[in-house]
């Protein structure tokens, strides 16, 4: 059910981990499934030099989470907020339509990440 | 890379000896049971053979016995059979929380038709308190409908009490003993049950077909109205070569249950202490009144589809109840009846051993899973959260 993008990066999630002294962290518990996503950034003249995500889901949310991850490396904030939760899930291939939610977190723990650097450096 | 099949509690293998029974059916012996000729009489015969199987198993008689598609069917044709003769004597229906779907979502249809459905919880372990069941009981009760073993836990309810509770109030009693055939000993008349649904493919027999006991005297109407085939209580023409599966499967699970269950509670039994060497690990069922080849475990700070998922790239294939299944959303009902704390529920995976499983695939288990949970573990941020809690404790 799963297309070969969203078993490689579930099997192999990229950036996953904490990022110590991060400059913005950020986080989303979808409403629907309890599936939670967190985002640590290192953030460097408006651009993401670093991101780490820890998640707690099924394998969609998981791939979805690196994929985002991927994404948003080396962009700058301004694109990272722009990113969507469809890019993400279309980035992977698609979703099988009752798992298009669990791809919903990454793009909001992101941008939820990005807020709160803005408002301590504000 | 070495393929392990431990869901046996949602379908199995057609045993070898059921395929090799049945195939004749397809190809030399084609007859329609119900013809007068040739043909017909040596399928008949057969039918009638695979009939008296089914009711040694269960220890009732031939006539007893009438054949279905599936084990939902079953249920639906007891459920709504009752309660569509009895509905002048009373709308009332008492079953748990726990049952099947086949069950459970019958019990809402009947209950948009005016019925009343009494809904009784379970404890944390899965079980029923039988005392509350006869309290549940009112004047208008017609069924008790109530589950011999559950499916996802293996947790079996105390039939024979139930049965004597039934009996005493002279209530129409029905069980879906779906899970419970072939794995632990089912006696309809020791359990003193009026109504028992079988399926085949739980049991070695092929998918699409089963059977439905119907104590002598317990009056249904039919779910398929149509010929006179199993006289009167279930029209269409017979799916003859899947009931001669189904009475080679019965014959096979009586001929050695006692041997089969303790080989598998064995296995069963090994890869749960295995497992619960995880720390924060729990079983979800019943410690001793279970199913002797089911194993419900969860694992916390996880998902169970992510563990399955990992496990079915090595080959493992197991089941979950778990909230995000593609399916259908929120936890499983059962779980969630037992009270068991969310997180634990969502990571519930299910295994179901069967005739074929080994040492050896217990082994690959073992050294495959924990592996899998501490992976997830490392990308749980509940996970890390618990250990700063723990570390500043």
């Amino acid at each position: 059910m799963y297309s070969d993008k969203v078993i490689d990066h579930f099997t192999n999630p990229r950036n996953v981990g904490e990022i110590e002294n991060a400059d913005g962290v950020g986080e989303k518990v979808s409403s629907s499934c309890g599936d939670r996503m967190k985002v640590f950034l290192k953030v460097e003249d408006g651009v993401i030099q670093d991101i780490k995500f820890q998640t707690y889901g099924c394998g969609a949310a998981i791939a979805s989470s690196s994929m985002m991850s991927e994404l948003v490396i080396g962009k700058t904030l301004q694109e990272a907020l722009d990113l969507t939760n469809d890019q993400v899930a279309d980035a992977l291939g698609g979703l099988p339509a009752p798992k298009l939610h669990c791809s919903n977190l990454a793009a909001d723990a992101l941008h939820d990440a990005i807020k709160n650097f803005q408002a301590t450096t504000a | 890379m070495k393929r392990i099949y431990m869901d046996n509690n949602a379908t199995t293998a057609v045993r070898p000896e059921v395929m090799e029974a049945m195939l004749p059916f397809y190809k030399e012996h084609f007859g329609n049971p119900s013809s007068v000729h040739w043909a017909g009489r040596e399928t008949g015969a057969a039918l009638e053979a695979a009939r008296e199987k089914v009711a040694n198993l269960i220890n009732c008689t031939p006539a007893e016995i009438v054949f279905t598609s599936c084990g939902s069917e079953g249920d639906n044709l007891a459920i709504k059979g009752v309660a569509d003769v009895l509905r002048e004597r009373g709308n009332h229906i008492i079953t748990t929380a726990v049952e099947h779907p086949a069950v459970l979502s019958t019990c809402e249809y009947l209950s948009k038709q005016g019925f009343e459905v009494t809904y009784l919880p379970v404890d944390r372990y899965g079980m029923l308190d039988v005392a509350a069941l006869e309290a549940a009981i009112t004047e208008k009760t017609i069924l008790i409908s109530v589950m011999w073993a559950n499916n996802e836990t293996g947790t079996l309810f105390p039939i024979e009490q139930i049965g004597a509770v039934a009996r005493k109030h002279k209530i129409c009693f029905h069980t879906d003993a779906v899970q419970a055939i072939g794995r632990v000993p089912v006696d309809v008349q020791a359990a003193q049950v009026d109504l028992l649904a079988i399926s085949g493919h739980k049991i070695g027999a092929p998918k699409g077909v089963g059977a439905l006991y119907v104590r002598k005297g317990t009056r249904l109407t039919p779910l398929i109205h149509g010929g006179h085939q199993e006289r009167n209580r279930r029209a269409g023409t017979h799916n003859l070569p899947g009931i001669v599966g189904l009475g080679v499967a019965c014959e096979l699970a009586a001929s050695d249950l006692a041997g089969t269950a303790q080989r598998l509670r064995k296995l069963r039994d090994r890869l749960e202490q295995g497992l619960l060497a995880i720390p924060e690990s729990q079983i979800n069922g019943h410690p001793t009144e279970r199913l002797p080849n089911t194993l419900n475990i969860s694992f916390n700070y996880i998902e169970g589809e992510a563990v399955l998922l990992f496990m079915d790239m090595q080959g493992i294939a197991a089941s979950s109840g778990s909230a995000c299944m593609s399916d259908s959303f929120g936890q499983s009902h059962v779980i969630e009846a037992m009270g068991v704390d969310p997180m634990m529920a969502n990571s519930a995976i299910r295994f179901g051993l069967g005739y074929d499983n080994t040492d050896a695939d217990v082994d690959q288990v073992l050294e495959i899973l924990p592996a899998i949970v501490k992976k997830l573990r490392d990308m749980s941020p509940f996970y890390h959260e618990r250990d700063v809690t723990k570390a500043t404790a």
